[in-house]
């Protein structure tokens, strides 16, 4: 089941993705897998001694969430753009949220596409991450 | 060096295996389920030569080569002092497990906000792969506190 421009309409809402709460181990994995080994993300004392209350989970981890909530909805090739702008810290035990709105749809360079407004919030509501991407979808 | 100083700068190349035993880290690493990311027969009847890197992964490839903190290393600013401030990709083509990545970073723009309180550093890094074609670029938005 592909999903086509002419079903899309501005303003619609692409399926949520709700992750299970960021844990230390997850920020260990991250580190390792994404190549990120700052201390802040991983020992407590080192954060603390960088001014934060703690370790903070990645700005990119949330990205990654970020990613698949795209990925959850068309496959990656249809996806043209991507970005993210890091509004919030995210630590250990926050619920990542992640959500997307139609905002426009238009023909570029012989294909159709859509925009997107994304939005990653924490358990409060909180938003994270407020990025938008561009996707290419058969007509 | 001042960060006006910068612009224009273009940092030798940097190359990066994308190997697949790192990209199932990855997957693992952030709770991937969806069999594209972890099973190659899934991959390539999807499309791919082999598993896929999943979308953030680009900055990763960046990350191996320690190339965002190149800039700040000019400056002689310490990388507590900076933040990620944003992050923008261009697809151009899929990256694969087993591809070698090169890429080329150039500082693009630079900036101060809240009265110089907060310098922002722009760099955008072309990826290309073992074919010499472009497979993505990654806009990267670094911001360090001055005050």
């Amino acid at each position: 089941m592909s999903i086509r421009f002419a079903d899309i309409a501005v303003g619609d809402s692409i399926p949520e993705l709700a992750k299970p709460p960021i844990d230390r181990t997850q920020l260990a994995l991250f580190a390792g897998a994404s190549g990120d080994h700052n201390p802040i993300h991983l020992d407590d004392e080192q954060a603390r001694s960088g001014g934060l209350p703690g370790v903070i989970a990645h700005g990119m981890l949330s990205m990654a969430f970020l990613g698949q909530v795209l990925t959850g909805w068309v496959p990656q090739s249809a996806v043209r753009s991507f970005s993210a702008r890091f509004t919030a810290m995210a630590f250990p035990g926050d619920t990542i949220t992640c959500k997307g709105v139609v905002t426009a749809k238009s023909e570029e360079n012989g294909e159709m596409v859509v925009d997107l407004d994304l939005s990653a919030v924490n358990q409060d509501g909180k938003q994270t991450l407020a990025g938008s991407a561009r996707i290419a979808l058969p007509a | 060096m001042k960060a006006e100083e910068l612009v224009g700068k273009v940092y030798a190349p940097f190359t990066v295996d994308v190997e697949k035993g790192r990209l199932r880290l990855f997957a693992k690493a952030i709770g991937e389920s969806n069999p594209v990311y972890l099973d190659d027969d899934a991959a390539r009847k999807a499309g791919y030569a082999s598993l896929p890197a999943p979308p953030t992964f680009a900055f990763s490839i960046a990350m191996d080569a320690e190339q965002p903190f190149k800039v700040l290393e000019d400056l002689g600013v310490d990388k507590t002092r900076s933040m990620h401030g944003e992050q923008i990709f261009d697809y151009i083509e899929p990256i694969c497990a087993g591809d070698t990545v090169t890429g080329v970073q150039r500082v693009v723009e630079t900036f101060e906000k809240k009265g110089g309180a907060m310098r922002f550093i722009v760099t955008e890094t072309l990826l290309k792969n073992q074919h010499t074609r472009p497979v993505a670029n990654l806009r990267t938005v670094i911001i360090v506190r001055q005050g």
